[in-house]
């Protein structure tokens, strides 16, 4: 049962039977790769999950209060990135299906714009460098994202709300309020968000968005990782995650028998700039 | 009373001409901005203000000096004042003005401006930047504005004025306080984190302020026989004096907490600003070494009182001041704090062309404001006088 302790599997298959939800689709959320359309409704479940996080009250934690019929949802999304299970191929087909999913555009030089990419040891976490680490790890490319913090100064220093917390804990955008002021990427301490200098439509690849599904941005907003929200509401998981062969994790992180949860009880695991306060909810397994 | 700024020389009438062409040039690049986007500027995904936000910092300062002599005239009724301070005020009209506008051609969509009052946030520092900004525009409307009609009739100036004189002094420091926060509360940008970052600014606002303000009684004088008074020029160059003196003691108390404990997060953006990093040279060194040394030139011509009192020597001492409080909150505040980046890298900035006229339009919206508001006053003042 992939380290899923009996206890709790009978929690799980418990609240699952009390609110009439598929077993099937309990499951789906917490062994992620093996996950159909769900079905079933799950009114009431989303209600109970209140924002906890006092900084962010009203509607600075904005969110749907009832789902959509299949939706994943969860107290606290987080996600955790398995280093020794990601490749050279898997990376690349990560970064390849986020940019295309979203249609990032590949804009030259250094007003680009960024969702997932990859960097190294140092640059990820430069607190934590030092000159005899371990070969293996210093030298392994990180992928870094938004890291969708629990305590996010971007969420603090807006000015309009266009970016806030979401009640299930993902750090999101409204590209229709957003001024540009660009307080959110002084406020960023990973450096996760990307300003829309020019039109990014003149910059997609083939000429023309790769996802006619997904919004294009204007120019002057900001944007960053959503940890596909888009994707979630239709109940399906994280367009990295699914493409990352297993490298990496994704689920409640409120929910003691999740993926993420059981990866980080057992492997020891790292968060960016942990001293800053943020609380990010992606977590490095080392 | 505007109506005094209808009737000039020629020469009157050839600098405003020739602020309107500087106006219709940086509005000129202003619409190229805003139909390809910011990315007409050197900012990048990593310096994410850059000039434009600088100029505002430097410019709220400005604003905010006007109290050193709001706070004399009224508060300790100290007369000397009483021809200068008008200008003070005019002078920090005209400073928010260009406060105000200078984050207007910052913003990516300037026309959904209003969104942050349809939204009003309060846990955003630049929420209440925006409040306590157009206060203080209002404040000094209203006070220099009432203060002088009232100078016209041979009349004091009027009561209600009074509760809003005192309210600007606090207010004034608000202003500036509340911009050092904007940079003071974020984590993970150590140039910026710490706590005194609000006295510092206001020591070289103190500073920067009466220097221009020194700087342009000179000009007046010249221009129209105006004259501040002698006592008002002497004491506002004590105030500079102390001022810039704080000014570097302050930068001083900065550079050792950041050597002294050494903590990379914080060194770093020093060092990058005054010997480069991982051997790479930041294209601001060689300014902000001058402003050092602009800082501390300026504080031996300064200190002494016989020269500080000649002005063949104040003028170039508080021109030395300018360039040095300049440099440090035009250049070296945003070029700091953003490089090295988050992941300590260095991407180093530069404005453009575009961005300069931009700048330079913005600059001559707010000498425009500034000439027609003091030629009122002192059309006004000199009437008075010859009667
Ligand atoms: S990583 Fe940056 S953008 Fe993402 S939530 Fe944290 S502070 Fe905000
Ligand atoms: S750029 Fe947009 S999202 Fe960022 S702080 Fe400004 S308004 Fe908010």
């Amino acid at each position: 049962m992939m380290g899923v302790n009996r206890r709790d599997f009978l929690r799980i298959a418990g609240l699952t039977a009390a609110i009439g939800m598929g077993g099937k689709t309990a499951v789906d959320l917490l062994w992620p790769g093996q996950l159909d359309a769900a079905e079933g409704g799950i009114e009431g479940w989303w209600k109970s999950k209140t924002p906890e996080n006092p900084l962010y009250p009203g509607d600075l934690a904005r969110g749907k209060e009832i789902p959509n019929p299949g939706e994943l949802t969860a107290k606290r999304w987080g996600m955790a990135l398995d280093m020794r299970k990601f490749t050279a191929d898997s990376r690349a087909a990560v970064i390849k299906a986020c940019n295309e999913v979203h249609n990032v555009p590949s804009i030259p030089g250094n007003q680009n714009i960024k969702w997932i990419w990859e960097t190294s040891f140092g640059h990820a976490f430069p607190d934590l460098e030092q000159e005899y680490m371990d070969n293996e790890v210093h030298d392994l490319p990180f992928l870094v994202l938004c890291n969708h913090c629990d305590n996010p100064p971007c969420v603090r220093v807006c000015p309009t709300k266009a970016t806030f917390r979401r009640q299930d804990g993902i750090v999101m955008m409204d590209m229709h309020r957003c001024i540009g002021c660009r307080f959110c990427m002084a406020a960023c301490p990973f450096g996760s968000r990307s300003f829309n200098f020019a039109d990014p439509r003149k910059f997609f690849p083939e000429g023309k968005e790769s996802n006619p599904t997904y919004p294009t941005r204007t120019k002057g907003v900001v944007e960053k990782c959503t940890f596909c929200t888009e994707r979630l509401a239709k109940g399906e998981l994280p367009a990295c995650v699914e493409v990352s062969g297993g490298a990496m994790l994704f689920g409640d992180m409120a929910d003691s028998g999740s993926p993420v949860r059981q990866a980080l009880r057992t492997r020891y695991a790292i968060r960016r700039k942990n001293e800053l306060g943020t609380a990010p909810q992606v977590y490095y397994l080392i | 009373m505007l109506e005094k700024a209808l009737k000039g020389e020629p020469r009157y009438w050839a600098w405003v001409v020739f602020l309107l062409v500087v106006i219709g040039a940086g509005f000129g690049a202003y619409l190229v901005q805003y139909n390809e986007g910011l990315t007409i500027t050197g900012m990048s995904r990593d310096v994410t203000w850059g000039f434009y936000i600088a100029q505002f910092t430097f410019l709220v300062g400005v604003a905010a000096s006007a109290v050193m002599l709001v706070l004399p005239y009224y508060l300790h009724h100290y007369k000397a004042f009483g021809r200068i301070t008008i200008l003070g005020e005019f002078l920090a009209i005209s400073a928010v003005t260009m406060c105000l506008l200078f984050i207007v051609v910052d913003l990516g969509r300037p026309m959904r401006l209003m969104n942050v009052l349809l939204h009003p946030t309060p846990n955003s520092i630049l929420f209440w930047d925006m409040v306590v900004l157009n206060g203080y525009l209002f404040i000094n409307l209203f006070v220099g504005w009432a203060a002088l009609g009232a100078e016209r009739k041979e009349l004091p100036p009027p009561k209600w004025t009074k509760p809003l004189i005192y309210l600007s002094i606090p207010w004034a420091v608000s202003i500036h306080t509340v911009t050092a926060f904007l940079y003071a509360g974020l984590p993970g940008r150590g140039f910026w984190l710490t706590a005194i970052m609000a006295p510092r600014f206001l020591a070289s606002a103190f500073a920067a302020g009466p220097a221009v303000l020194i700087m342009l009684a000179f000009l007046v004088k010249k221009l129209t026989k105006f004259d501040a008074g002698k006592e008002a020029i002497e004491s506002l160059a004590k105030i500079i004096t102390y001022a810039i003196i704080l000014h570097l003691f302050f930068f001083f108390l900065e550079v050792f907490t950041v050597t002294y404990s050494a903590i990379p997060g914080h060194l770093s953006h020093l060092q990058y600003l005054y010997f480069g990093l991982h051997g790479h040279p930041s294209n601001v060194m060689p300014l902000m070494w001058l402003a050092l040394t602009c800082g501390f030139t300026s504080i031996a011509l300064l200190i002494v009182p016989k020269w500080r009192q000649n002005h063949k020597i104040l003028l170039p001492a508080v021109i030395l001041v300018f360039i040095c409080t300049w440099i440090d909150k035009g250049i070296g505040m945003i070029s700091g704090g953003f490089v090295p980046n988050p992941l300590h890298e260095i991407t180093e900035y530069a404005p453009t062309g575009l961005e300069l006229m931009i700048t330079f339009g913005v600059y001559a919206v707010g000498a425009l404001v500034l000439t027609i508001l003091y030629k009122t006053a002192i059309t006004v003042k000199q009437y008075k006088e010859l009667t």
